[in-house]
């Protein structure tokens, strides 16, 4: 092409398994984070439906929904939190199967390159994607009337303890987006799954008004528990009987989305 | 020493009834082009993938470099570049970033990745692009930044899968140049093509494959031994009539004698006295050909004479 010559290799650094590994999943995570720098849009609109959500249930709902001994807005933060980054996990399922749609996923399997680096970085990029729709959500809130009646450290609690139940979603999402054939269709197929979970729960409502066979799923699951913990560490009230089984309903499905998505990463052909 | 590449016996299926490869073997010296040759379908991605180590074979083994495919894929993936059928780039990244991704994912330190990626940049002339978003790139832009990434640590073999499809002719000649360039620094490269212009211009050896299987071996030259240099092709207004042609020829002929529908294809070796030979033929027998061409023997011809079926090419894409 011109006259200039091809660069030399350079020397490869030498560095521990464990180095490589971190590091390869760092390179990757600053790759989709500069995608999602640089199209500000999906962030954009991916906080308008929660806000409209905010605005909806708060002011045309909420009216008409009891929650004793706290005010409505209070009550609905800790739903609007949830439900917010578990959808903001849907991006590790739509980013995934878009490399693979692309050949990405193909250029990565032919670099030297640790195997866990693809997933562990798109993960790492969502949980902080998340990070940053909290704080939105959390002005918004603000906004609205919402107060944390407890202390910051309590609701700083509460924001990990979501960010540990998304980032666990997350890994399920790369499940399907590993399964899925293209993108559109990895984006609709979480919907099935998150509507079910967001609505049959204590997001938006006490369980007090459900048929009882609804009421007994509504207060079992982990969104729920994840939801009340995040509502007693924000407004007050018992904190133990909810946390600690969010926390292990987190760890199992973590220890369980794990192996599942790398298996599911290692086959896909 | 070794072949750079070698491959013995592949077979992968997909699903319970795809055959993708049939028992492919072949093998690539050091230093030399290996041009893959075959229509859509026939099993050179396929074939690229098991070498590259993105896909296991159901059976046979492979050797890149000396490394086994599937028990030192970790070795295998550190000495080859490939650059895919559909430019691997992440569009949303400026081709500089792509590059410096790459050459991190490669275990460089994030300087000599930048400054590496800065070189290579310059190299393929996309200096002024370089931190432009890729997806405003052309198709010849991002297959160079492609390739580029396919050498950002200078392997000594290098796959490229399809390099030239799709792609304008400026391009084209671009990503010749490319290979030219690296195959005189001592780089092996197995290139597939579905063009047998390209494997004739840049491949030391050819290798045809169809539906999974190798079908032909040897140099350009080999091939096209019994097509001849050059293709006479003269078309009637219906196939009685191109018929009826062919057997003025058959037999007499000193080339290959093809009839395709109405068209009558003839293998010319010795230049224009063999092509006024055959329409004084025609002329005296009385059969009126209505339109004539001289083209270059195609894969199409290669194929046909080989399995006698026609070759599915894909025409532009991008
Ligand atoms: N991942 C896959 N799943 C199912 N079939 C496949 C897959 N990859 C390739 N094939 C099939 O295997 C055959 C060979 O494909 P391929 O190697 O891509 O051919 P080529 O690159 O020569 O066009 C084709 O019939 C193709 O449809
Ligand atoms: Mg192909």
């Amino acid at each position: 092409m011109t006259a200039s010559v091809l660069p030399e290799a350079a020397v490869p650094m030498k560095r521990s398994r464990l180095r490589r590994s971190f590091g390869d999943a760092m390179v990757v995570t600053e790759r989709n984070l500069i995608s999602y720098v640089r199209i500000p849009e999906s962030l954009f609109f991916s906080s308008v439906q929660p806000i409209m959500f905010v605005l909806l249930f708060r002011y045309v709902f909420g009216g008409a929904i009891a929650t004793p001994g706290m005010n409505y807005v209070d009550y609905l933060m800790a739903g609007i939190f949830v439900q917010t980054v578990m959808f903001g996990s849907i991006n590790t399922s739509i980013g995934l199967a878009e490399d693979l749609q692309k050949g990405l996923i193909e250029r990565f399997r032919s670099l030297p390159m640790a195997r866990s680096a693809v997933l562990a970085g798109r993960t790492t990029s969502d949980l902080l994607r998340n990070i940053v729709v909290i704080v939105i959500i959390t002005l918004v809130g603000f906004a609205v009337g919402f107060r944390i009646h407890t202390n910051a450290i309590a609701f700083l609690g509460a924001v990990l303890l979501m960010l540990y139940f998304a980032y666990a979603i997350s890994w399920g999402f790369a499940y399907i987006g590993l399964s899925a054939p293209n993108s559109e269709v990895a984006q609709l197929m979480a919907f099935p799954i998150l509507f079910p979970l967001t609505f049959a729960s204590t997001a938006f409502v006490p369980s007090s008004t459900m048929p009882p066979w609804l009421r007994a799923f509504a207060e079992h699951q982990p969104v729920s528990l994840v939801i009340n913990s995040v509502r007693a560490l924000s407004e007050g009230g018992p904190t133990a009987r909810w946390v600690i089984p969010a926390l292990i309903w987190c760890t199992v499905l973590l220890a369980l989305f794990v192996p599942l998505a790398v298996w599911r990463y290692r086959r896909t052909a | 020493m070794s072949a750079a590449i070698e491959a013995h016996g592949l077979v992968k299926t997909f699903g319970s009834d795809v055959r993708a490869l049939d028992g492919v073997s072949l093998s690539v010296e050091r230093g030399t082009v290996l041009g893959l040759l075959g229509p859509n379908g026939a099993g050179k991605t396929t074939t690229v993938r098991v070498l590259t180590t993105t896909l296991v074979p159901d059976a046979g083994s492979a050797t890149v470099n000396g490394f086994d495919v599937v028990r030192e894929a970790d070795k295998v993936r550190a000495s080859i570049g490939l650059a895919g059928q559909y430019a691997a780039v992440d569009e949303n990244l400026t081709g500089r970033e792509n590059l410096r991704m790459v050459g991190q994912l490669f275990q460089m330190s994030r300087r000599d990745a930048s400054r590496i990626a800065g070189e290579l940049l310059e190299h393929f002339e996309l200096t002024e692009a370089a931190d432009r978003p890729s997806k405003t790139y052309s198709g010849g832009m991002r297959r160079r930044l492609d390739i580029a990434a396919a050498l950002v640590h200078r392997p000594p073999v290098l796959f490229l899968d399809e390099p030239t499809t799709g792609l304008d002719p400026k391009s084209r000649n671009a990503v010749w140049s490319v290979v030219e360039e690296l195959v005189a620094d001592g780089t092996t490269v197995l290139l597939t093509t579905q063009y047998l212009e390209e494997a004739d211009r840049l491949a030391d050896r050819i290798v045809v494959v169809d539906r999974g299987a190798v079908i032909a071996e040897g140099t350009s030259a080999e091939l096209k031994a019994d097509l001849g240099e050059t293709v006479l092709d003269l078309g009637f207004p219906d196939p009685d009539t191109a018929e009826r042609a062919a057997g003025l020829f058959r037999g007499s002929w000193p080339g290959g004698v093809v009839v395709d529908g109405s068209l009558l294809e003839l293998s010319v070796d010795s230049g224009p006295s063999q092509v006024m030979l055959a329409l004084r033929d025609l002329e005296s027998a009385g059969i009126a050909a209505n339109r004539m061409a001289l083209r270059e023997p195609s894969l199409d011809d290669v194929f046909l004479s080989l399995t006698g079926r026609r070759a599915e090419i894909t025409e532009e894409e991008s």
